[in-house]
């Protein structure tokens, strides 16, 4: 509504500017960025707890976020275990060790490499959508048209994609997951003739609660940084289509850029709780 | 009674406030270092249409942004049926807003819902009908406009006159008593222009209130109970439109004899 004030970045100096001028500006940028999604993503975590609740409109966007990804996310996973598969194979045959490919391979997907990837093709997928169908509301006045129909646009638009992104990240990293086992027991079997059987029970071998669930779990806070980067450059686009195009752009590149280094927070965060596994 | 309220009268003053659909008391607006709005004040009986003219970029649509609360003055108060809707809180402001409906220039038609869901989708977040009930209405609405075969339809399927009309079937989805018309004949042929306005002289003949931003004079002079001409950012005149047309400002004069466009 009107009393909270829409997400404004600072304009881009026209040049030419001097050098200094420019960093300044830079700087000034990055810190109000910084600020404002801090402050948009805590507002929507207190919008999300406060009814009434939209869930007709999350659970469509779960459809559009989640089911919609599926495909994207189930193929690259299965090429991914493939290509780990191989690798994996590569270094343990040196050490005549082929029994645990399935076993480090299972670690590696499960603990790291399923969820990261998940979260970072979510974040090209996802997060460009959300900020190139917000910006393109937002130059079309159609955010104005929802807060002027009394409906309070931010709850509406924002709050239900954010958690909609939270609710459907650990269910496509799983679908990650899966895919990635399977692919790697298919390269596994062409090439060793591993039965299926031993090569879930070698997979599992080495995984626990510790490995699957924190881990996991971590990709709800991945969902909700890919929301909120991109319904704030969303609702923040300006100058037409250029400026859509702009906001899905950064949607992108800063979602992908949080996620990776929200990951390291996130993992020291696992090994102190969990330091015995962890991802 | 005049538009333009030149000097707060003091006696009943909010009494006046209340009676009036929409008031602005001495209302300032800057974009950055620009003065769009310099000290407006003006006021609009309840049930009576009210244009604004003016070239493009004087101010006019922002105007509407404050009367719907999507703007808020820098200074002065802009009071919607007595309330300063610059002060209200988000729930208040979501009430009065209840009351108001606002065509926007280019129809701004939610794009990912069909037409009918459209005008639909104020009734379902604001009424307790059945949804059988908010269909039906919706279908009302929408036969009011003419578009009573395009309730399925995507609002990208539609002309830019049909844009126009969902866009109005919506905005009086709720029957506001206010209703905020921003260029309603912009890009229209002068055919589809003339229907467009036949439809607001229907609402306005039913008692709604039509503040309507408009470069189109002739559509001005048909619908206008009283016009204002805006000029950076400043109310130049205001009064009927016999009486513009009899203004010695020149710029006012030249206004009301030209034959406006969308």
């Amino acid at each position: 509504m009107a009393d909270r004030p829409m997400p404004e970045l600072l304009p881009t100096p026209a040049a030419p500017v001097p050098p200094a001028d420019r960093i300044g500006a830079g700087v000034l940028n990055t810190f109000a960025l910084i600020g404002g999604l801090a402050l948009w993503g805590g507002r929507a975590l207190v919008e999300a707890l406060r009814p009434p609740y939209d869930v007709d409109e999350i659970v469509r966007h779960l459809y559009d976020i989640g089911w919609r990804s599926t495909p994207l996310l189930a193929t690259s996973g299965f090429a991914i275990g493939v290509v780990l598969s191989m690798h994996t194979r590569a270094s343990l045959e040196r050490f005549g060790a082929e029994a645990m490919i399935p076993a480090g391979l299972a670690v590696a997907v499960v603990r790291e490499t399923g969820p990261l990837t998940a979260a970072l093709l979510a974040a090209g997928r996802v997060g460009a959508g959300i900020g190139a169908e917000l910006g393109a509301m937002r130059v079309t006045e159609q955010i104005d048209a929802l807060e002027a129909s009394a409906v309070d646009a931010f709850k509406y638009l924002a709050v239900t994609r954010i958690v909609a992104c939270m609710i459907a990240m650990p269910i496509l990293t799983t679908v990650m997951n899966v895919s990635a086992v399977i692919g790697g027991f298919v390269a596994e079997h062409a090439i060793s003739g591993m039965s299926w059987d031993l090569y879930l029970e070698r997979a599992f071998s080495l995984i626990g609660f510790s490995d699957l669930l924190p881990s996991t779990l971590k990709t709800i806070a991945f969902g909700f940084i890919i929301g909120v980067t991109g319904s704030y450059l969303g609702f923040a686009a300006q100058r037409g289509t250029e400026g859509v195009g702009q906001a899905a752009t950064r949607s992108v590149v800063l979602a992908s850029v949080l996620v990776i280094i929200s990951n390291v927070v996130l993992v020291r965060l696992i090994f102190f709780f969990y330091p015995q596994g962890g991802a | 009674m005049t538009a333009v309220d030149l000097g707060e009268r003091q006696g009943g003053a909010a009494a006046t406030a209340a009676a009036d659909a929409v008031r602005f008391r001495h209302v300032s607006k800057r974009f950055g270092t620009q003065a769009v709005l310099r000290d407006v004040s003006f006021a609009i009986p309840a049930g009576r249409a009210f244009c604004l003219l003016g070239r493009s970029g004087t101010g006019k649509s922002v105007m509407l942004r404050h009367i719907a609360g999507l703007v808020r003055p820098d200074e002065g108060q802009v009071l919607v049926g007595g309330r300063d809707v610059g002060a209200l809180s988000s729930r208040d402001l979501a009430s009065v807003r209840t009351g108001i409906g606002f065509l926007f220039q280019n129809a701004a038609l939610f794009d990912s819902m069909t037409v009918g869901e459209n005008v639909a989708f104020p009734l379902r977040r604001h009424t307790r009908l059945t949804e059988a009930e908010i269909v039906a209405r919706a279908h009302q609405r929408l036969a009011a406009v003419g578009l009573e075969h395009d309730y399925g339809k995507m609002p990208g399927q539609l002309s830019g006159g049909m844009r126009k009309r969902a866009g109005l079937a919506r905005a009086m989805a709720l029957e506001p008593a206010l209703l905020l018309v921003d260029e309603p004949s912009a890009g229209l042929d002068p055919m589809t222009a003339v229907e467009i306005d036949d439809l607001l002289l229907e609402r306005k003949r039913a008692g709604t209130t039509l503040v309507i931003v408009t470069h189109n004079i002739p559509g001005a002079r048909r619908l206008a109970d009283e016009i204002a001409v805006l000029h950076d950012g400043r109310i130049l005149e205001s009064g009927t439109a016999a009486a513009l047309d009899a203004s010695e400002h020149p710029l006012v004069r030249r206004f009301m004899r030209s034959v406006g466009g969308g």
